[in-house]
């Protein structure tokens, strides 16, 4: 599959994870790909219908249930150095550049050893030192901070790549328009990927744009574009590795649709009744997680005893992880006041990534 | 001692530090090839390559927000607005992504912001506004409006080397008509220490930018009237200098609050706060304002004539004040 | 569509007006009796005369700073832009703004901003309302090569494609925003190729050929008109001048002047009505003895108009 080649090409590859390729990753990764899937799925249950429900997150919950592809296939690639800005639904990125679930859940707990300390939500941490650049809640912003990373990475002359997700709607904002066509005119190393959920919280991508795919969205600004199946962690992989050999080699950015669904409210809070429930049905069938699993199953790259073993250790963390968030305290009231500028003072840790 | 004017102090001030610090770059429209609207960026392609001074597309977002990931990576961009006024296509980057980072997942961002700002060059209404409150406002950002050529190159070196967000108001009217004695050597102003332009005994007047200049001119005339004002330069508004503008209160007892700026929200309403909250003892009359109306700022002369403070209204206040 | 001897020569007319507009401004610039700067559209008037002449009575336009063909075409007068230049107090903003920066709601004319790209949304929203009222009026608005990397840009023509709005943009490609080439505005050989992104169609028009410009335009308004929603034309022209008159654009290489210079929409219409035998010597030297006494006339209006009285600043701001 070459699907990103030349900046005029807008493609639609749909990609069928019915095999294994040349490119694929080799036994290690795929094995690490399907535990952060099954983590990420998990974790995120947990904290969507469990401690949500039992009343103990701090404000909304936003998962990405059934995309969980998108984050795992393509943080997975990233070497040090590289940085991330992921979409509010790509926990996977946050657990893939080495944040620990334990301090990730005591940030969704608003607790005083969260990342954070208790000053935001969880989909909005962020580290220099693991190259994790979060979210602001208007959405589409953090696409120029992503130019600007690779910005700096082309001043310094380094090798390394900024991904940067986001959702088909926030690809009606300014800032993605503004971004995409900063990174072409400069060339910069930035992977555009557009986790394509089909609902903006309960707006559908029809009312969104009036393109069938947003792959072409790519050369309209002088770069590759092209949309794939979203819920193909294979296709994810190669797809977007393409794309991060092309940036390194500074032939610049790439556009990449993901086709996925939201199987899931906008935010826990959401029932989502807006959603055909035969559109969800549909969608089911197609879960990423069930998809590559089989495949791995059939390939013998892993067996289902293995499978069985992954899960209950996965299923350990996630408890150990809320036992450990659930009696860190809560931070001080008047800590609130504290760090609004970086000064001598500074009370926490900034760092020089280049 | 060397006398520039504002605009060249600025400009002085930025070459230093990209020599200084190669981490310094600029972003901007038109900042490259032509050297600025205004010419602040006059010789920077050419002496430091367009690796560091970088003409960029008409897209203040991505140019805010891109300063904001080189800044967030180790570099020190300084942005230039083609006018202030046109910060309002960036502003979500500004007062959202930039301002909050810190506080929010203790990344520090060094961007400066800076570019025209202010009336009385006939601009109208798009390339005339002194529009400093929208970001004195937010909590996060810096915000520095000097007055003379010495600060506005002491401001924009401490800027830059500051590790949070700046935006730093140049006065368009001050850029060519305000020449004053700049050192050679390095030196900085700190963020958010006023300075007393004058000394004076009967009324104090709180001003900033180029206001600071009619608030002397106005000193002047009232000296033959036997009235004495002190002038106080706030240089920056965010954060600013609580304990200078106490002791300006406290010594003449009498205040006026002056900005360009329009009235209502304006600063005078955070200084006059201030004032009845630590000062309301020492007060001998009432707090008063002079400021623009509460409109856009008109492009016709006689119009923007009208909305701008200037000497005369200032010495009009003056004299009430002092028969109170 | 084919325009009849009239129109044609009205379509000259409102070049040539508008051209010598410019020449006054200029000349008014240099006599310091214009208040700010003076951007000009010379080389550019086919864009503005030919999509403008193609509009409905009840259509809306939203011009540009260079698009003062364009309010010529659609009912002001010179005397519009000459008071308006000079802050005069009987200018249509009677001095509160600057240059082409005036409306007129009866007109359907809305008037432009200095931020690039903000007319798109609200001429989108006009031709909202139009819809929503079942109204077959179409809006038109333009932008620049510049102006099509701004946020407004994109929000405004996704915005328009999805609800099938009757938006006509024009993006007039002059090859430079203010010092910028479009080379570092954007990584695309025509600007055009926007249009794709929102699922919309487009056409690249030869700028300096103001019946291509019509025809296109007219073409896109029917569109319009049909309820087949908006189209983006390239109209791919040159900037004569500088950015202002302030503005000497040395950074522009002088063959790329004289290049397009060759490419005069003013001649090249000549040429056109000449050769086909459209418009005598007599009928050519009537309408230009016409602008000069208008432009004569005008200026004399405008230097006779006072400023504004002071206190006219406060005015009420709400309406």
């Amino acid at each position: 599959m070459r699907a990103i080649k030349s900046p005029k090409t807008a493609k639609i590859a749909y990609h069928r994870a019915d095999g294994l390729l040349p490119q694929s990753p080799d036994v290690g990764t795929l094995e690490r790909m399907l535990y952060y899937l099954k983590l990420t799925r998990e974790a995120e249950y947990r904290i969507e219908r469990v401690l949500y429900r039992q009343g103990k997150i701090v404000g909304g919950v936003y998962v990405g249930r059934g995309q969980e592809a998108i984050g795992v296939g393509s943080a997975i690639q990233l070497v040090e150095g590289d940085f991330v800005l992921p979409s509010h639904r790509d926990f996977s990125s946050f657990l893939i550049r080495g944040f620990e679930l334990k301090d990730l859940l005591a940030n969704w707990l608003g607790r005083a050893n969260g990342p954070t300390r208790g000053r935001e939500n969880t989909t909005h941490v962020g580290s220099l030192k693991l190259g994790v650049i979060p979210i602001i809640s208007p959405l589409g912003d953090t696409l120029p901070v992503a130019c600007g990373v690779a910005l700096a990475f082309k001043l310094r002359g380094r090798k390394n790549v900024a991904l940067v997700h986001f959702g088909e709607g926030t690809t009606s904002r300014g800032d993605v328009h503004e971004a995409m066509n900063l990174a072409a005119v400069m060339k910069l190393a930035v992977i555009f990927i557009c986790n394509n959920n089909g609902y903006a919280y309960s707006t559908p991508t029809e009312r969104q744009y009036a393109v069938k795919d947003l792959c072409v969205r790519g050369p309209a600004y002088g770069m590759p574009g092209v949309t794939i199946d979203g819920n193909d962690v294979l296709a994810v992989y190669q797809t977007v590795r393409q794309a991060i050999e092309r940036a390194r080699a500074g032939e610049g950015p790439s556009f990449i649709e993901c086709k996925t669904f939201r199987m899931t409210g906008h935010s826990a809070h959401d029932a989502a009744e807006y959603v055909p429930k035969e559109r969800l049905e549909e969608e089911a069938k197609k879960d990423p997680i069930t998809r590559f699993e089989k495949l791995l199953l059939a390939q013998r790259v892993i067996t289902t005893r293995q499978i069985k073993q992954m899960e209950q250790r996965i299923q350990k963390e996630i408890d150990e992880a809320v036992a450990y968030a659930e009696a860190c305290p809560f931070p001080r009231g008047e800590t609130a006041i504290e760090g609004v500028y970086c000064g001598p003072d500074c009370w926490w840790e900034t760092g020089s990534a280049v | 001692m060397p006398i520039l004017t504002h605009l060249e102090a600025i400009r002085q001030g930025i070459w230093e530090e990209m020599e200084r610090d190669p981490s310094v770059f600029l972003l901007g429209e038109d900042i490259g090839v032509y050297g600025g609207a205004f010419k602040v960026t006059a010789g920077m392609l050419e002496k430091f390559g367009a690796d560091r001074v970088i003409d960029t597309p008409i897209s203040e977002s991505a140019i805010v927000g891109a300063a904001v990931g080189a800044a967030l990576v180790g570099l020190r961009p300084v942005v230039e607005m083609q006018f202030m006024d046109f910060i309002a296509c960036g502003f979500d980057q500004v007062v959202n992504m930039a301002a909050k980072i810190h506080y929010r997942w203790g990344a520090a961002v060094p961007i400066v912001i800076r570019g025209p700002s202010g009336a009385g060059v006939h601009g109208g209404p798009y390339h005339s506004q002194s529009n400093e409150m929208w970001f004195v406002h937010t909590p996060g950002l810096k915000v520095v409006v000097p007055a003379t050529a010495y600060d506005a190159k002491g401001l924009i070196k401490a800027s830059i080397r500051d590790n949070n967000p700046v935006i730093f108001y140049e006065h368009k009217f001050l850029y060519r008509r305000i020449k004053d004695e700049v050192p050679a050597e390095d030196y900085v102003v700190p963020i958010g220490k006023a300075r007393v332009a004058r000394e004076g005994t009967d009324i104090a007047v709180i001003t900033y930018g180029a206001m600071v200049w009619t608030a002397l001119e106005a000193a002047q005339a009232l000296e033959q009237e036997g009235i004495s004002l002190e002038v106080l330069d706030l240089r920056s508004l965010l954060p600013y200098d609580e304990e200078a503008v106490l002791a300006s209160v406290r010594k003449c007892n009498k205040v006026i609050l002056l900005h360009e700026d329009t009235r209502i929200g304006g600063f005078a309403g955070e200084l006059a706060a201030l004032i009845s909250e630590k000062a309301f003892e020492d007060l001998d009359g009432p707090i008063i304002r002079v400021t623009a109306p509460d409109t856009p700022v008109p492009f016709s002369p006689p119009l923007e004539e009208y909305f701008l403070p200037n000497a005369k209204k200032v010495a009009e206040a003056a004299r009430k004040l002092a028969a109170y | 569509m084919t325009l009849s001897r009239a129109q044609l020569h009205d379509l000259y007319y409102f070049m040539c007006l508008n051209r010598r507009v410019g020449e006054q401004l200029a000349a008014l610039y240099r006599q310091g009796k214009v208040v700010g700067g003076v951007y000009l559209s010379v080389g550019q008037e086919a864009i503005s005369v030919g999509s403008a002449y193609a509009l409905g009575p009840h259509d809306f336009l939203g011009p540009m700073i260079r698009n003062d063909g364009a309010m010529l075409v659609r009912g002001f007068k010179p005397r519009d832009l000459f008071l308006q230049y000079m802050a005069r107090r009987d200018g249509p903003t009677g001095g509160r703004d600057a240059n082409t920066h005036f409306g007129d709601i009866r007109r359907g004319v809305i008037a432009p901003i200095s931020m690039l790209g903000e007319l798109i949304p609200v001429l989108a929203g006009v031709a909202l309302a139009a819809k929503v009222r079942r109204e077959r009026r179409v809006a038109l608005t333009y932008i620049g090569d510049g102006g099509a990397s701004t946020t407004p840009f994109h929000e405004g023509l996704n915005f328009a494609a999805i609800l099938k709005l009757p938006l006509v943009v024009i993006l007039e490609n002059n090859g430079w925003a203010y010092s910028t080439p479009v080379s570092k505005q954007a990584a695309v050989k025509d600007l055009a190729e926007r249009a794709r992104a929102y699922g919309i169609p487009s056409e690249i028009v030869e700028g300096n050929d103001v019946l291509a410009v019509y025809q296109a335009t007219r073409a896109a308004l029917d569109r319009a008109r049909r309820g087949e929603g908006p189209t983006l034309i390239e109209a791919k022209t040159m900037r004569m001048k500088g950015h202002g008159e302030h503005d000497d654009a040395r950074y522009v290489p002088g063959e790329l002047l004289e290049k397009w210079r060759k490419k005069d929409p003013i001649l090249q219409f000549e040429r056109y009505l000449a050769t086909r035998r459209l418009m005598t010597e007599v009928e050519k030297a009537a309408l230009e003895s016409r602008i000069e006494e208008e432009i004569r006339r005008d200026v004399e209006f405008a230097e006779a108009s006072p400023f504004p009285a002071p206190e006219e600043a406060v005015r009420p701001v709400w309406a």
